[in-house]
């Protein structure tokens, strides 16, 4: 077995374009349910309205990439507002509900809706403005010590690692001023907050709405980068694995997010790689080729069990700002 | 097959995934010998389920493989192919009258059993929507809205029934469905017991071994260690993940059927048709959900599970064994989800998304009814599944689901406690 190019493939996944997008994704999932408390489990209907935003824009109506960016942003806005106006009120379990059944709602209308190109979604060079923007010289592999990266790609995770950097920072500094204290005082008690006079509902408002625009922006980094938006990469399972980073890096810090989501595609390369050259090398003979799949989603499956039993901060995590509790 | 802990806590969850680490590859180990040809049936069939005779179907396949089939009288049409390979059907179009719902070519793989591929063509739906309101229209889907009304509500009760004692949102109470169907395709297809056999031992195995044993290593652990609420919906998440996948790794992705009753000819009820085989289920349904409820209503057991519900700690210092009642409460919704889980199997197919798509309707159906009461989930389901099947008359198919779940938000914001439910706190 090669473990000097299983690395490297992993190393590459763990800072690759898709760890970008979950991560993306993520930090806004720790805005909302880190800091702010809220169960939002409809993450994936922001990834896909700014996916689906820029994805007509550009493909379907034919305007410019920063219309669509800013047309992924104000949905996104209006998105939270029509979710959360009725719903922040609710407990968390049937917040719950609400929001991954409004997901799932969400993707059967872009199903079964022509100008979003059904179930067949939108495809198209969707990111042409932002290519034409790429600085780096014409090589054809641009090498990073072990890790090597094809032109294109080396612009969408430079540009990509930068913007993590930016909406980091923009947390950090968010989460330290007295508007965050104040979102971190109502996921601790909702209550003695609302009886010092401040307005929690709109607050709760706020941050479903920052966070759907972070992820969002997700999305208008999964359609650039994959030259297509389709309906069912929105599924459940893509906040599900949210909620696997968030935990495993750890909730509400900072740079839970970007460790849970580095190391949570490392792994699963890690592990498909090293059972795909067990199989292939006939060190592992008990498996087959078809079911190395299923296995990485077990072992994300038990992995979200033990870490929430065993350590529900996950790496960086403080535990006593996981005392979240519905009832 | 897996030695009980004396000491629970220390198992923890491990505990419950060895039981399931420990069955599973029994089962999977036990698949029949392979013949390397198998068949592959094709029906060519209706939107009222009547057989399509004399369409033509072109199959492709690996290394040249090439076969036109003609359906006899019934719609069906048989063919031997080779194993462990992926085909392309093709139905021809100019042998039909009217279009093909779903795809058309369509891709099968045929791996280790005979395989049953259903062109639909015409009918309810194709498009979506455009076949008019008639009153037979109406009538049938709302024959079909009360089948899936009932598979619906025989889950929903459970789940209703796990959260009020518990308090837990278990999103893998559709697996609960898929495990049970699962366990009935074992015994029906691996060891060859008829499905009137196999189901309701399947019933039986379920509630014994997804039901108790989830229960005793991994929930009740968790309540022992104080584990909050939003903490272990998270977990039943990652259980969820974890049951959905072993099953895709022991028996494959593809849709599979139990081996009797797999194709009905409905009978004509003069406005409808019905296949046996849906009658039947539907008065063993209507049967079972009555009893749980008279049970529920009326038993010693029954009225401890309803005091638990109501309040725990004063259900427990007035003598109720709490941890028995959940107990009592895992096993009744696993068993009540695995029969919904063999009738599904019967009318659809049994897959490891099967479950999943189903969870939805569960809690849009709890939710509505009024999260926690009884009555509440069975009313609920009904109003999920005939507003499901319904729908379909004005908007799209694909849109059925997502009309019952709008269904759902929208009476949250009306009537937050649910049809039946109390006046409480949900914010």
């Amino acid at each position: 077995m090669d473990f000097g190019f299983i690395l490297s493939q992993s190393l590459t996944q763990a800072i690759g374009v898709t760890a970008i997008i979950y991560c993306i994704a993520a930090i806004g999932l720790n805005i909302q349910f880190g800091y702010g408390g809220l169960l939002n489990f409809g993450q994936v209907a922001f990834v896909a309205v700014g996916a689906y935003a820029v994805g007509v824009t550009v493909v379907e109506v034919g305007s410019s990439l920063w219309l669509g960016v800013a047309f992924a942003v104000i949905i996104a806005i209006g998105l939270a507002l029509l979710l959360g106006i009725p719903t922040l009120r609710l407990r968390a379990d049937y917040l719950a509900i609400v929001t991954i059944a409004a997901s799932e709602i969400l993707r059967f209308l872009a199903k079964s809706a022509d100008f979003l190109g059904g179930s067949q979604g939108v495809t198209g060079s969707i990111g042409t403005e932002f290519y034409d923007l790429n600085p780096l010289p014409e090589w054809d592999r641009f090498e990073l010590g072990p890790l090597s990266f094809s032109r294109v790609d080396m612009w969408l995770v430079m540009t990509g690692w930068t913007f993590i950097a930016i909406m980091t920072l923009l947390t950090w500094l968010l989460m330290r001023s007295p508007w965050g204290r104040m979102v971190k005082g109502i996921r601790e008690d909702e209550d003695a907050v609302r009886s010092l006079g401040k307005n929690t509902y709109l607050r709760k408002l706020q941050v479903l709405m920052l966070g759907g625009v972070f992820a969002a922006f997700a999305g208008v980094f999964s359609a650039v980068s994959k030259g297509s938006v389709q309906p069912d990469g929105f599924v459940p399972d893509f906040t599900f694995f949210l909620y696997v980073m968030l935990i495993l890096g750890g909730t509400a810090r900072v740079a839970g997010p970007l460790l849970g989501a580095a190391i949570f595609w490392f792994l699963l390369v890690f592990v498909e790689q090293v059972l795909k050259e067990g199989v292939a090398n006939d060190v592992i003979t008990f498996i087959s080729v078809t079911q190395i799949g299923p296995i990485r989603f077990i072992l994300v499956g038990i992995g979200l069990m033990l870490l929430m039993i065993f350590r529900p901060q996950g790496i960086l995590g403080d535990r006593k700002e996981l005392m979240l509790d519905a009832r | 097959m897996h030695q009980r802990s004396r000491r629970p806590t220390r198992w923890l969850g491990s505990g419950f995934l060895a039981l399931l680490f420990a069955l599973i590859p029994v089962m999977g180990f036990a698949s029949p010998a392979q013949a390397d040809e198998l068949e592959l049936t094709v029906a060519v069939i209706d939107g009222e389920r009547a057989g399509i005779p004399d369409a033509a179907i072109n199959i492709t396949g690996p290394d040249g493989f090439t076969a036109d089939i003609v359906t006899d009288g019934e719609g069906l049409a048989v063919i031997a192919v080779p194993t462990e390979s992926t085909f392309t059907l093709t139905l021809d179009e100019g042998t039909i009258t009217e279009g093909v719902q779903g795809d058309n070519p369509r891709e099968v793989s045929v791996l280790t059993r005979d395989k049953r591929v259903i062109f639909t063509i015409g009918g309810d739906g194709g498009g979506g929507g455009g076949g008019g309101i008639t009153f037979d229209r109406v009538a049938q889907l709302l024959v079909g809205g009360i089948v899936l009304s009932i598979i619906i509500a025989l889950s929903a009760l459970g789940l209703s029934l796990i959260f009020g004692t518990t308090g837990l949102t278990n999103f893998a109470h559709g697996e609960l469905l898929t495990l049970g169907a699962f366990t009935a395709l074992v015994l029906n297809t691996t060891f060859g017991i008829n499905i009137i056999i196999a189901g309701p031992l399947a019933i039986v195995l379920s509630a014994a071994l997804w039901g108790w044993g989830q229960n005793q290593f991994l929930w009740k652990p968790l309540r022992r260690r104080g584990t909050g609420l939003i903490a272990a919906m998270i977990v039943s998440i990652g259980l969820a993940i974890t049951i959905r996948y072993l099953i895709v790794f022991f028996f494959g992705g593809a849709p599979q059927s139990f081996e009797q009753f797999a194709g009905q000819t409905p009978i004509d009820l003069g406005i409808v048709f019905v296949t046996p085989k849906e009658l039947i289920m539907s008065v063993i349904a209507i049967i079972v959900l009555t009893i749980s409820v008279l049970w529920l209503k009326n038993s010693r057991l029954g009225k401890a599970t309803r005091a638990v519900s109501d309040n725990p700690a004063l259900a427990s210092a007035s003598g109720v064994n709490v941890e028995r009642v959940i107990s009592v409460v895992w096993v009744l919704g696993a068993s009540l989800a695995a029969l919904s889980g063999v009738f599904l199997g019967l009318t659809q197919n049994v897959v490891w998304t099967m479950g999943q798509f189903l969870l939805l309707t569960f809690f849009a159906a709890v939710v509505l009814g009024g999260l926690g009461t009884i009555g509440g989930a069975i009313v609920g389901s009904f109003v999920v599944g005939i507003t499901v099947q319904l729908s379909t008359l004005i908007v799209p198919t694909e849109l059925k689901t997502a009309a019952a779940l709008f269904l759902m938000i929208i009476l949250l914001l009306v009537r937050p406690q649910g049809l039946l439910g109390r006046r409480e706190r949900v914010g």
